[in-house]
C-alpha cells in the first residue's frame, strides 16, 4: 500500500520492514519524527523507548545487536557526539544483528548548535554511511543499512538532513510487518569485551573489511552516474535534487551522485571520472567527497581540476538551494540556469520574526522572576538547550550562556569559582534527565555556589512535547513511576530545593531572593506545564477605563499575546492562555484575569 | 498536472494541516506528490513555509524562486517575505491582518502590514482577505488555515475539487470540529467564487 509520509516516517516503515526489534533514540530536531511515526504503527513485539540521551540509547541498542537482534537509534547530529563514546569502541567490538544509527544532520544550521557532518564521524568511527537524497530513499537505506550492518557486523550509520526528514513523499510499504526472529546473546567475552588486545586485532580486520564494503559500494544502486562529457558535477544527499532540479536531464554533462560517503566507493568514482577534465563538488556540511576525488585524483594522478569548498567555489557553511546550485552550475557551466522571478529588490522593510517563547510560556515568568529578584544584584544566568534557550530574547534579555545539553549547570560552577557575581543555571526538566543530574553532582561535591533553577514544563516541547522520565508515561504505552527531580536533587545532596508556580510572581521572586541569600548549592523548581499540553484558562483582558497606556506589560515581558492597536495596548484572544503575568506587573491592576468575552 | 503551491505564515497559524490537506487531496487525485515544512525553533512565532509540489517536474522537496502558481500567504509581511517564490503569472492569496512580532511591539513602529499590502498589489495578481472580518462568526482566527483552501479552490486556481479537498479536512481534524471546520471551508469556497483577483 501507498503511504505519504515525512522522511522521518519513511525511515521509521524502513526499519519496520526491516523487522527492526528494538527501537532507542533521543528527541532532536531534525530526527525526532522517526520514533514517534513507530509508536503511530502497530509495533507489538518491539521495544521502543525515548532513553535519557543519545549515549544511553545507543548503549541499550547495542545489547539488542549482541543478542542478534535488529536494532535502530535515532538522533540529531549533536547527539552523535553524546553517543560518541559507546560508538567508537562498538566499532571496534561489532554486533550481530543489524545495529543502523540514524544521525540527522542540520545544515543551515535551522534548528542546531552546530553544522557538523555525520560522514566525517563514519570516517573517524570506521563504520559505513548512507546518505539518501529523499525519503523514497531514506526507505530504501534503512533496509539496505540493516542488510550491510548485518552482512558484515558493524554498526551502520544513516544520515539524513533536515530536507529529507521533513520532506513529505508517498513511499509503496508492506501491509504488516513482523519482528526479526533472533537468537540471544551467546556469552563470548573474547568478542564482546573489549581489551587493547581485541582492539588491535580488529582495527587491522576493519580497514581490510572497508576495503571490501568500498569494491560492494561501489556497485550500489545509489552511487550513479550519468551523462556525458568532460566536466563533471559530484554530489550527494538533497543537493542532488537541488542540481537535478537546475540541470534536469542535460546529458551533456556528466552527473555522480554519491550515496555511500564511507567506505568511499573509489572504483565507482575512478571510472566516473574517466575522461573527465573537471569536477564541481556540490555536497552541504563539510567538503568530505571532494577530498575524497582529490586523494583519488592523487593516487592514480589524474590531470583534473577539482572545484568546491575548498577552493571557495562553493560556500563553506548554510545549506543549499536550487538558487545557490544554478548560481554556482551557471558559472561552471557558462549557461544561464536562473529562472525569472518577480523582483522584490525594492521590498518594505520586513519585520523581523525571530522565534520566541510561545504567549502563556511559564517559562517567561521564571525568567521574568529570576530578573526582578536580581535587579540591581550582579548575576551571570547560564542557558541551556530547549525552548528556554529563548529566554535570549529582548526584553527577558536572560541568557547569557547556552553551548550544549546539560552545559548551563557546570558552567555556572565554572563562573562561580572565578568570579564574585551570582551565578544561575536554568535547565529543562528533559535536559535535567538527559545530562543535567551528574553536572549537580559535580557542583556538590566541588563545593560551587550556585542557583539551580529547574524549568519543569513536564514535556520535551522545543521537539513535540516527547515523554521523560519526569512525565510518568513511556513509549511502550506505559504508565510508569514519576523520576521526581525534587527528589534527585534531595538524594544528591543539594541542601536547599524549593517547588513554586512561576506564574505566581510574588511566590517566584521570594524564592529566588531567598536563595541567593544562601551559600551552597540552591535548587528552585519552576514547576508549571507548557501551554502546549495544557487547557488555556480564562484569557486576560484589559480594562481600557484604568489601562494608562504606559506599556510596562509590553516592556517586561515581551508576551506575543500583547499587542499595540492603534497606540492603546490590546490582548491577542487568539494567543492569550490566560497565564496571569501581565496583570501581576501592570502598575494600575488595569488587567483582569478574565475576559468578559 | 504540475503545480507548485507555497503555504507561509507565522508559526501557530495552521500552515502544516494546510498543507497536509493539500498534499493529501492531491495524493487522492492521483498525483505524484511531495511536499516540506518547517519544524523545530522557528515554529514558535517564526516565519514558517510548507512547499507543496504536485507533478512528476520537481526534484527539489522545496519550490524554487519563481516557480509557484500559487502563493497562500496568512500574514502580509510572510506574503512580501516569500513573493520571490511565486511565478511572474502566479497568484497570490493573502491575508491583510497583520501579526505583530514581539520585537515591533518594542519598538512599536506602527507595522500593520498596510504598507506590504499597498506592495504586493504592484507585483502580482492577487486575492486579498482579512482573517479577522472572516473569521469572526467562528470565534477563532483558528479556523483561517482551512478557510483559505477554501477560497483558493473558490478561485479555480487549485485545480483540485472542493470535494475532494473537504474529504481531506474531515479525515484530519477532530470529530467534534469537523461541522465547523467544513462551514469554514465552505465560506471559503463562496469567498474564492466572488472576489475575482485583481
Amino acid at each position: 500500500m501507498k503511504e505519504y509520509v515525512l522522511g522521518n516516517g519513511a525511515i521509521a516503515l524502513g526499519a519496520l520492514s526491516s523487522g527492526v526489534n528494538l527501537v532507542a533514540g533521543y528527541p532532536g530536531t531534525p530526527s525526532s519524527e522517526i520514533i514517534e511515526t513507530i509508536s503511530k504503527y502497530p509495533h507489538d513485539g518491539i521495544h521502543l523507548e525515548w532513553s535519557v540521551n543519545e549515549k544511553a540509547a545507543l548503549e541499550v541498542a547495542a545489547a539488542a545487536a549482541y543478542s542478534g537482534a535488529r536494532a535502530l537509534v535515532t538522533m540529531k547530529q549533536v547527539g552523535l557526539n553524546v553517543a560518541s563514546d559507546p560508538l567508537m569502541s562498538l566499532a571496534y567490538v561489532g554486533v550481530k544483528g543489524g545495529l543502523v544509527i540514524v544521525s540527522a544532520d542540520d545544515p543551515g544550521p535551522i534548528s542546531s548548535q552546530t553544522e557538523q557532518d555525520t560522514r566525517r564521524f563514519a570516517d573517524f568511527c570506521r563504520i559505513p554511511v548512507f546518505d539518501p537524497s529523499t525519503p523514497e530513499e531514506a526507505y530504501a537505506m534503512v533496509k539496505d543499512a540493516f542488510e550491510y550492518s548485518e552482512k558484515y557486523n558493524t554498526p551502520v550509520l544513516l544520515r539524513p538532513t533536515t530536507r529529507v526528514c521533513h520532506a513529505y513523499a508517498s513511499i509503496e510499504v508492506p501491509d504488516s510487518y513482523s519482528p526479526k526472529e533472533y537468537e540471544g546473546f551467546v556469552k563470548d567475552s573474547h568478542k564482546w569485551v573489549i581489551f587493547p588486545r581485541l582492539s588491535y586485532m580488529n582495527h587491522g580486520m576493519i580497514e581490510e573489511r572497508n576495503v571490501k564494503i568500498g569494491q560492494e559500494l561501489s556497485k550500489y544502486r545509489f552511487n550513479i552516474a550519468t551523462g556525458s562529457g568532460t566536466k563533471a558535477i559530484v554530489t550527494s544527499g538533497v543537493s542532488y535534487a537541488y542540481v537535478k532540479e537546475c540541470i534536469g536531464d542535460r546529458q551533456d554533462v556528466r552527473l555522480i551522485r554519491v550515496a555511500t560517503a564511507f567506505p568511499f566507493p573509489d572504483d565507482f568514482m575512478t571510472d566516473a571520472l574517466d575522461k573527465v577534465s573537471d569536477v564541481l563538488c556540490i555536497e552541504e556540511l563539510s567538503p568530505y567527497i571532494e577530498e575524497q576525488i582529490l586523494k583519488i585524483a592523487g593516487r592514480n594522478k589524474l590531470d583534473i581540476n577539482v572545484y568546491g569548498k575548498l577552493d571557495g567555489t562553493v560556500p563553506h557553511n548554510g545549506e543549499m538551494s536550487t538558487e545557490l546550485v544554478s548560481e554556482i552550475l551557471g558559472r561552471y557551466l557558462n549557461t544561464e540556469l536562473k529562472k525569472e522571478y518577480i523582483d522584490t529588490s525594492d521590498m518594505p522593510t520586513l519585520p523581523l520574526r525571530p522565534p520566541v517563547l510561545c504567549a502563556g510560556c511559564p517559562h517567561r515568568a521564571s525568567f521574568y522572576a529570576v530578573k526582578k529578584a536580581m535587579a540591581g544584584r550582579k548575576a551571570y544566568y547560564c542557558g541551556d538547550i530547549g525552548c528556554y534557550t529563548l529566554g535570549n530574547a529582548m526584553p527577558l534579555d536572560m541568557v547569557d550562556t547556552c553551548l550544549c545539553m546539560g552545559a548551563g549547570i557546570t558552567m555556572a560552577q565554572g563562573f562561580a569559582h572565578t568570579d564574585d557575581a551570582v551565578c544561575f543555571a536554568f535547565v529543562g526538566d528533559s535536559t535535567f534527565f538527559a545530562s543535567g543530574m551528574t553536572g549537580v553532582v559535580n557542583a556538590v561535591y566541588n563545593e560551587a555556589d550556585m542557583i539551580l533553577c529547574v524549568l519543569d514544563n513536564s514535556t520535551t516541547a522545543m521537539t513535540g512535547h516527547q515523554p521523560h522520565p519526569g512525565t510518568g508515561r513511556n513509549m511502550m504505552g506505559n504508565i510508569v513511576d514519576k523520576v521526581d527531580i525534587a527528589g534527585v536533587l534531595k538524594g544528591i545532596g543539594v541542601k536547599s530545593v524549593v517547588t513554586v508556580d512561576p506564574l505566581d510572581l510574588k511566590q517566584s521572586t521570594d524564592a529566588v531572593k531567598e536563595a541567593a541569600g544562601l551559600k551552597g548549592v540552591k535548587a528552585i523548581i519552576f514547576k508549571s506545564p507548557c501551554i502546549a499540553i495544557t487547557k488555556p484558562k480564562d484569557k486576560c483582558s484589559i480594562d481600557t477605563d484604568k489601562c494608562i497606556n504606559c506599556k510596562k506589560c509590553i516592556r517586561e515581558i515581551g508576551c506575543p499575546a500583547l499587542i499595540t492597536t492603534d497606540g492603546h495596548v490590546t490582548i491577542d484572544v487568539n494567543l492569550c492562555t490566560g497565564c496571569g503575568l501581565c496583570s501581576q506587573i501592570c502598575p494600575v491592576s488595569a488587567i483582569g484575569g478574565k475576559s468578559d468575552e | 498536472m504540475n503545480k507548485d503551491i507555497l503555504i507561509c505564515g507565522v508559526g501557530g497559524q495552521g500552515t502544516v494541516l494546510a498543507s497536509k490537506v493539500l498534499a493529501a487531496a492531491a495524493a487522492a487525485a492521483g498525483e505524484v506528490i511531495h511536499s516540506a515544512e518547517t519544524i523545530g525553533m522557528a515554529q514558535r512565532g517564526g516565519s514558517v513555509t510548507s512547499h507543496v509540489r504536485i507533478g512528476e517536474a520537481a526534484h527539489s522537496p522545496l519550490i524554487p524562486f519563481g516557480s509557484a502558481d500559487l502563493l497562500l500567504a496568512f500574514e502580509p509581511a510572510e506574503a512580501v517575505r516569500n513573493l520571490r517564490y511565486l511565478k511572474s503569472t502566479g497568484v497570490a492569496i493573502v491575508n491583510v491582518s497583520a501579526t505583530k512580532p514581539v520585537t515591533e511591539s518594542l519598538k512599536d513602529t506602527g507595522y500593520d502590514g498596510s504598507n506590504m499590502v499597498e506592495y504586493i498589489k504592484k507585483k502580482c495578481e492577487c486575492i486579498f482577505v482579512n482573517s479577522d472580518e472572516i473569521c469572526k462568526p467562528f470565534g477563532s482566527s483558528r479556523f483561517f488555515n482551512i478557510i483559505i483552501l477554501g477560497i483558493a479552490a473558490g478561485s479555480g486556481k487549485l485545480g483540485l475539487s472542493p470535494d475532494n479537498l473537504l474529504q481531506q479536512i474531515e479525515k484530519r481534524v477532530p470529530k467534534a470540529y469537523a461541522d465547523i471546520n467544513k462551514k469554514a471551508f465552505l465560506t471559503g469556497l463562496e469567498i474564492g467564487r466572488t472576489s475575482g483577483s485583481r
